[in-house]
């Protein structure tokens, strides 16, 4: 898939019958239905400021109701937009607009286009505008295949997610996970919205803790196959794995540092858990510090310079920092008696973590410069917290009416999604990095 | 040199207190829950790839809750299997520890691999050589338990000693 950038769409005057037309001719036709939909959303709450919006299906083909339903449902999970109904809008990418109409119907934006198709070949262009200044905010044409709308329609509800909020959108980026179901472990990617899952590794023993390259091609893992704890690294474009990290005794929890050369991982060689960093072909094992009692679940800080764990030596566990080169580790969670599982920001201003509470595992996040924090969920098995990319939300497991679920909330806690599974456990999930 | 004879030693006072267990009275074992009888008492079969052995039937050790010291009525057990690693030191195990299912999956790693690692630490102070042993843990992941009590909690805090073929 090719993305036009920004290309300039001119727009004449009356394809609308045409359009239309086709429209009902091919509706019946639409393959982009979650024909898959392995994972259903439902979603709760309301961000503090939400911008209203109307999202036309796209005219000229039957995909383009498909694509105006994917970049709607794009929208509504962000709880940053509130939807004005567009239906019966009937436009195409060279419509002109009345902007009066659609302010009076609520919406302050507005974003239409057209799909067309010759050879399998899919041209989608489209627009966003500004109903309130009366201006075209964007106007882009993206081409590819069938499969490929899908990812075309996350990339537009990314280009208007970014226009009105001024920051970077997450809907065409990816997640990891691993589905179990009885004995049989799966490590999944699919979409951020859950949907198109893909499987990287079927095992009859556990897989955990995936962790994206930054780069988002390659997903270091632990794996049990061999009957014990070893990190695997996995190009995700050949499937092609190998073993990074394959000591005496465990290994595990890997991380990437953010220039993709090197990884933290945990290694119990010497004795108990330890930190220790090697470089992503295997080579230049080098321990972090020696700790008296466990430290593990390494994350890199986003400047590369430090480590953020999970560590006992306190009594019980903690977050800590401590500088990649080694030396003092620092407290940084006081809270509760059981802080878990750190991820730390892409700016690096806030922490998340599992902590219990009252029994009850929740996900809290934390800001580094002045220690607050705030719990964002209540619970009682919620783990492996994940920021997206950009920073505004948090992915997570957690039991939901008996169920195991995928979840997301917002950093401020408002705005929470679940993504079910239709069968099986999911555990370990990992929010991707940006990828175009 | 020094180590040599450390190791004599202590194979030394291994063999004293095997002789001092030799008379562990049976209602230990009862409270032990498959510990305490671990004597090499005449007539035992010692050989951990028999069924009938002792060595093959008591390789569990369990642990207090949030405890990561093998408990005193283990003690006999770590021992018996300690003196046979010393007696067959081409014999390789793997100590496996778990973890219950409360918690991370990483944490409860490190929590299992704790318990392992005590097990592992107690036999090389009773001289078998490290070479022999690898500790690992499964964490959350093997759990033999499957349900939410207490006594379910109980059965995966748990290290199990398991000689590779």
């Amino acid at each position: 898939m090719t993305a036009v950038t920004p290309a300039r769409i001119t727009a004449p005057s009356a394809w609308r019958a045409w359009a239309c037309a086709m429209l009902l001719l091919a509706a019946s036709l639409f393959a982009l239905r979650p024909a898959q939909a392995q994972l259903r959303v439902d979603i709760s709450g309301v961000g503090a400021t939400q911008y209203p919006i109307a999202i036309a299906d796209f005219g000229g083909d039957g995909q383009g109701q498909a694509i105006g339903e994917i970049i709607r449902a794009d929208l509504t999970r962000s709880g940053q937009f509130r939807l004005v109904n567009a239906t019966g809008a009937n436009l195409t990418v060279e419509s002109n607009v009345a902007y009066d109409d659609w302010r009076n119907r609520g919406a302050d934006y507005l974003a239409y286009g057209s799909v067309t198709q010759s050879g399998g070949q899919y041209n989608v262009s489209y627009r966003l505008v500004d109903s309130v200044r009366k201006t075209q905010l964007d106007g882009v044409a993206f081409a590819g295949n069938e499969k490929e709308l899908r990812r075309i329609s996350h990339q537009i509800a990314d280009r208007i997610y970014e226009k009105i909020t001024g920051v970077r959108g997450v809907f065409s980026t990816r997640i990891a996970y691993v589905l179990q179901t009885g004995n049989n472990y799966e490590l999944q990617i699919a979409d951020a919205d859950g949907q198109n899952p893909q499987v990287m590794l079927r095992s009859k023993q556990s897989i955990i803790s995936p962790a994206w390259s930054p780069d988002g091609k390659r997903l270091a893992y632990v794996s049990f196959e061999s009957g014990k704890p070893v990190v695997y690294m996995q190009t995700l474009a050949t499937g092609q794995r190998v073993p990074i990290a394959n000591f005496k005794g465990n290994n595990s929890a890997p991380a990437w540092a953010p220039n993709g050369q090197q990884l933290a991982i945990v290694l119990s060689r010497d004795s108990i858990s330890q930190i220790y960093t090697i470089n992503a072909d295997g080579s230049g094992l080098r321990r972090v510090m020696r700790s008296p009692l466990i430290d593990t679940e390494p994350q890199y800080t986003p400047d590369g310079g430090s480590l953020i764990f999970t560590s006992d030596r306190g009594g019980s566990p903690h977050i800590y920092r401590v500088p990649v080169s080694g030396g003092d580790a620092q407290r940084i969670t006081f809270n509760g008696s059981y802080n878990i599982s750190p991820a730390i920001s892409p700016d690096g201003n806030n922490l998340v973590y599992v902590t219990r509470r009252n029994g009850a595992f929740r996900i809290a996040i934390q800001n580094m410069g002045s220690g607050s924090e705030q719990l964002l969920t209540a619970g009682p098995d919620d783990e492996s917290p994940s920021f997206a990319p950009n920073g505004m939300q948090i992915l997570y497991s957690s039991v939901q009416g008996g169920r195991s679920v995928l979840a997301v909330t917002s950093v401020d806690g408002r705005v929470r999604q679940t993504l079910s599974a239709l069968n099986g456990k999911v555990r370990e999930p990992t929010w991707g990095p940006f990828t175009n | 040199m020094s180590s040599r004879i450390a190791r004599t030693l202590t194979i030394a006072t291994f063999a004293a207190s095997l002789a001092a267990c030799s008379s562990v009275p049976l209602d230990q074992s009862a409270t032990g829950a498959g510990g305490g009888t671990g004597s090499a008492s005449s007539g035992q079969i010692m050989d951990p790839f028999n069924p009938q052995s002792p060595l093959a039937q008591q390789r569990s050790v369990y642990f207090d809750f949030d405890s990561y010291t093998v408990p005193d009525q283990y003690r006999n057990l770590v021992e018996m299997h300690s003196s046979y690693l010393t007696g067959h030191t081409q014999q390789k195990i793997r100590i496996e520890g778990n973890a219950d299912a409360r918690g991370g999956s990483e944490y409860n790693l490190a929590l299992g691999q704790r318990r392992s690692d005590a097990v592992a630490r107690m036999m090389t102070l009773l001289g078998v050589n490290s070479s022999q042993i690898e500790a690992i843990s499964f964490g959350k992941e093997k759990p033999k338990a499957l349900g939410n009590t207490e006594a379910d909690y109980a059965e995966n805090r748990r290290a199990d000693i398991v000689y590779q073929q």
